[in-house]
């Protein structure tokens, strides 16, 4: 009788772990620990019966239906936002759970390429900026140390080249405005993807601001030489030139765009003026008129 | 309220993080600016970036737990908006959501761009990860994870436009 009694509550032990194992009460998963973004991957479960997997995290939610016992495949292409997930296998009540992270993939496919300003004058120093970010394929930041080079060239040919190594998916330098007015290219590099923005130059301060004074009739003819900033670029027409006569304690002002290159006015002429011209905060020569 | 901020507020350097009015809150530590830019940080922007990061936790959290991708539109936008309302389609179709508790924060600004127009930070942060499948709470983790934040300026705020877990 008592034989008969202890089969029995073994068969109810029995029956009961068979219940619970076809619920998924055994059951466990194996993800890999990382999981390079779009790679393909598989999970291998263990216990018997259906359940769901799913995958979650911050960047993706996947579900699949899955025979427990079997390995599971994801195809390249189906998980690839890098982040923190968490694989949970439901079977009834029965869950179990396992971390595993998704890393950006190596290959760069993308760069987020800021170039500042995109006008400036020529022969400023670290007066262009370059911020490149770079992303691979899925738009994942790329984080780990990656050479970028950055290259700024005009049409000349003639080129100021950096290379940086970004950190935490970004790297960025900064280069001067060359010398010659024009159009130059910018252009961040890593590996075989780049990014090109367009800077345009445009000639600086008019340098050596210089005058002459030649009488007309009651009046001084006064007429700038061609304006042209330190490096020589011709200083655009439609700059303003601005004479300045001081005689008497009085003083007359005239501003004058610049045509052609130069600027030109005519003043009233009298003994003892002082003439003075200037372009902005550039001062030129003076003349005092006998 | 959703997602916590900052109870335990411990600072290290001179940035403040305003907290009041956060029911739950998480500790918040601020390491001083290691910056690999050229352009100066000052110490409202730094304030200001802290504080807006610390509230898109917030909308986070309230969004991913209600699956409503619009409360993300005042802190998020391009790439980490747009993945995080992914995540939330994916979460409806399957007839899940999650609950995201952030716990603790480590924050450093590590870059400020050039042009102004964005900036980095790393957060060394513990939170809690709770799924449910309908109503029936699947698992909770704690999870320790470093995550790489870029902000940037929009009309009356910093938002987050690149929001990436790292491995430790």
């Amino acid at each position: 009788m008592r034989r008969r009694f202890a089969f029995l509550i073994f068969c109810i032990a029995f029956a009961t772990m068979q219940r619970a194992r076809a619920e998924g009460g055994s059951m466990s998963l194996s993800p890999p620990g990382t999981v390079k973004a779009g790679n393909a991957f598989a999970i291998q479960t263990t216990g018997s019966g259906q359940a769901v997997l799913y995958i979650v995290g911050l960047g993706q939610v996947i579900g699949r239906d899955v025979q427990l016992g079997e390995t599971t495949f994801f195809p390249a292409g189906v998980l690839y936002n890098a982040g923190h997930y968490v694989a949970i296998l439901v079977a009834g009540s029965n869950t179990d759970n396992t971390a595993f992270d998704v890393v950006p993939a190596s290959r760069p496919a993308s760069l987020s390429f800021l170039a500042r300003p995109s006008r400036l004058s020529v022969g400023l120093h670290d007066g262009i900026s370059g911020c490149v970010y770079i992303f691979d394929a899925y738009h994942n930041l790329i984080t780990a140390p990656t050479s970028v080079s950055f290259k700024l060239s005009n049409p000349s040919g003639a080129a100021q080249e950096r290379a940086v190594v970004a950190h935490d998916g970004v790297a960025w330098t900064e280069v001067d405005s060359t010398a010659k007015e024009g159009i130059d290219k910018f252009k961040a590099q890593v590996d075989e993807v780049s990014s090109t923005r367009v800077v345009e130059q445009v000639p600086g301060d008019p340098c050596g601001l210089k005058m002459s004074a030649t009488q007309s009739g009651k009046d001084i003819e006064l007429a700038t030489t061609p304006v042209r900033d330190c490096s020589g670029n011709a200083v655009p027409d439609g700059t303003i030139v601005t004479f300045t006569e001081t005689y008497g304690g009085d003083q007359s002002t005239v501003d004058v765009p610049l045509k052609r290159g130069i600027a030109q006015v005519e003043m009233p002429a009298h003994d003892g003026a002082t003439i003075s011209v200037a372009s902005g905060v550039v001062m030129g020569n003076e003349i005092h008129w006998r | 309220m959703m997602t916590s901020i900052g109870s335990m507020l411990v600072i290290f350097s001179v940035l403040v993080v305003p907290v009041a009015g956060w029911a739950e809150q998480a500790a918040v530590r601020v390491e001083p600016s290691n910056l690999h830019g050229p352009r100066t940080l000052q110490q409202e922007t730094a304030t200001a970036v802290i504080r807006d990061y610390l509230q898109s936790w917030q909308s986070l959290s309230s969004a991913l737990e209600q699956n409503r991708a619009e409360l993300l539109d005042q802190d998020f936008v391009g790439t980490a908006k747009d993945k995080l309302t992914g995540t939330m389609h994916e979460q409806a179709a399957l007839g899940i959501h999650t609950r995201y508790r952030d716990r603790a924060h480590d924050l450093q600004i590590v870059f400020y761009s050039p042009d102004g127009l964005s900036i980095q930070l790393i957060d060394n942060v513990e939170y809690d990860e709770q799924i449910f499948e309908h109503d029936k709470a699947l698992t909770m983790q704690r999870v320790h994870a470093r995550y790489v934040v870029v902000l940037t300026p929009t009309e009356t705020r910093w938002r987050v436009r690149i929001f990436q877990a790292e491995i430790e």
